[in-house]
């Protein structure tokens, strides 16, 4: 718990270095791209339903799965189309 | 050593996330960052299938192609106008994925003592960390439905509230600390017999049934112009959501990601605060701006003023032999989609040595830096696109300001006026640019519901209708002259 509690305060010290570098002009990307992180959440999923073998486990963690997938596929797949179409001037 | 391999496959990734997000500092590379971290993502979940001892496999990737169908599906066909909806949409389905990970948590319990005792002795903090888990991840689904539902105008986006609403939401805030002491009291009686796990089970449902109220009740009150820090804030919350989900499973993929995405959702509702010059307490409590057509026309301080109204062709002379023009984008310009003409509009003058800018203001649009995205979408450049302090003080020596749809954030008021509700807001100095043209459809306030002197300034000239027709005539006549 303890070792849990270090990582994560370290791991949001870490975010707040980096995210507040970010420019404004990207700042659209930079949440629908940390969403898709946040959808980290699938590795959760697989972890706690497929790794019982009970029928409610696998239901509920099935759902969840979908969810996250949904958050992970779209808002890495979105973040790419934006970020496409930022060009230089040539 | 298998766990060994899953944790430095973890690693791998956190670490893929990090310079993946450090890659987002600039325009230049922030494609490369995006797909670095979806990369990151890629290995955590192969890592995950292949080395945990995955007994169901079919359903695992039965729901994996399920979800990857809709999100891809979402991803092609959102407008760029409706980009906050979906970031917002995306939001409430990581947050209910926390909350169901904790509840398939409680399901594997409950079968793991059925089936002959836990593999590991459950207490007190096991019971906060799911307890947590499933309140965060609820409260950010239903929190962002409604914010959903209020940018995509499925929705009224006036702060709506009823008597009584304060009391509802701390009932149901004592619900669940009430609920989630029950559970922990619980837990501490297991003692091995596994027989009181009932109550974990309706402590589970009390805590859903709790946050997914209160996430409405804290996104009802708050109005349509203050979206873009509650858009923020929910991002914020699906990181707290997977990283309280990492503390249930012991799993620091989990925690890393979530606290990464947790200070990245934070310090963007810290901005989007700034720029309102509102606390996030204020924002929070709500009550504050209604939907842009709620207006009924200039409020009884402007009565008496007039406004100097201007033709297309006047304007594409000031505009054909000005110097420096700047043009600033609001909302209205994305509801107009009248970003592609501005960009052509801006090419034609550039032809015309005229120096040409944007300015952005930090929360034009309905999410934090929408404006850009919509002028890259036009293919703008990104170095022609300049934040507020860059920008501000340029105003001064610029011949020409053309206002697109934004209203609040160059209201002059917010200066000096303190009795306006939004006295203090940084603002965009279009006021001090020799000429403003401002582009509107009609006189109506704008997001925040507060009227603009700067339309009655002398040197403000009003170019009324379409924005998208207004500025193509406009382009038109810059050609023929």
């Amino acid at each position: 718990m303890l070792d849990n509690l270090i990582i994560f305060i370290l791991a949001s010290i870490i975010g707040s270095e980096v995210i507040s570098k970010v420019p404004q002009t990207l700042h659209t990307p930079l949440m629908s791209g940390s969403n898709a992180i946040s959808g980290i959440t699938i590795v959760g999923a697989l972890v706690v339903a497929g790794m019982v073998d009970d029928p409610w486990a696998v239901y509920v963690g099935v759902a969840a799965l979908i969810f996250a997938t949904i958050n992970v596929v779209g808002g890495f797949m979105v973040t790419d189309r934006m970020l496409q179409m930022f060009k230089k001037k040539e | 050593m298998k766990q060994n391999l899953i944790e430095i496959a973890y690693l791998v990734s956190a670490i893929m996330f990090i310079y993946g997000l450090k890659r987002l500092q600039s325009p230049a590379t922030a494609r490369k960052g995006n797909q670095l971290a979806a990369l990151g993502m890629l290995v955590a979940v192969v890592a995950t299938l292949f080395l945990h001892q995955i007994l169901t496999p079919i359903q695992m990737i039965t729901g994996v192609v399920i979800g990857s169908g809709i999100g891809a599906l979402l991803a092609k066909r959102v407008e760029m106008t409706g980009m906050p909806e979906l970031v917002a949409a995306f939001n409430g389905f990581g947050g209910i994925a926390s909350a169901l990970v904790a509840g398939a948590e409680i399901a594997k319990i409950l079968a793991e003592v059925s089936s002959g005792g836990l593999a590991e002795p459950l207490d007190g903090v096991d019971a906060v960390t799911i307890s947590l888990s499933i309140l965060i991840g609820m409260v950010t689904f239903t929190g962002s439905f409604v914010a959903f539902g209020k940018l995509s105008e499925r929705i009224s986006g006036n702060p709506m509230s009823f008597p009584g609403m304060r009391f509802l939401t701390l009932l149901f805030v004592a619900a669940a600390i009430g609920a989630i002491a029950w559970m922990t009291m619980n837990m501490d009686a297991i003692g091995g017999t596994g027989l009181v796990l009932t109550p974990m089970v309706e402590a589970g449902i009390v805590i859903a049934i709790a946050g997914a109220l209160l996430g409405i009740l804290l996104v009802i009150p708050i109005g349509g112009a203050d979206m873009p820090v509650v858009v923020a804030l929910l991002n914020s919350y699906s990181g707290m959501a997977a990283a309280a989900t990492g503390f249930v499973l012991d799993n620091t993929a989990l925690i890393v990601s979530g606290a990464l995405v947790g200070a990245s959702g934070l310090i963007l509702t810290n901005i989007m605060c700034e720029a309102m010059n509102r606390s996030l307490f204020n924002v929070l409590v709500g009550g504050f701006g209604g939907d842009a057509g709620s207006g009924s026309g200039p409020s009884a301080s402007s009565e008496g003023l007039t406004v100097n109204s201007t033709s297309a062709d006047d304007v594409a002379i000031l505009l054909s032999y000005a110097n420096k023009v700047i043009f600033v984008p609001g909302y209205g310009m994305a509801v107009a989609q009248a970003q592609h003409a501005v960009r052509e509009l801006a090419e034609e003058l550039a032809k015309k040595d005229v120096e040409v800018k944007f300015a952005v203001h930090p929360v034009a649009g309905r999410m934090p830096g929408h404006m850009n995205v919509l002028l890259a979408e036009a293919n703008v450049p990104y170095d022609q696109l300049f934040e507020m302090d860059e920008i501000n003080a340029e105003f001064e020596t610029t011949d020409v300001a053309v206002v697109i749809g934004a209203n609040d954030v160059v209201n002059p008021a917010a200066r000096h006026d303190k009795a306006s509700p939004i006295y203090g807001m940084p603002i965009l100095n279009v006021d001090q640019a020799s000429t403003a043209i401002v582009l509107k459809r009609s006189m109506r306030p704008g997001y925040a519901g507060v009227d603009n002197e700067l339309f009655y300034k002398p040197n403000t000239q009003m170019l009324f209708g379409d924005a998208k027709e207004s500025i193509v005539k406009v382009t038109n006549e810059v050609k023929a002259l």
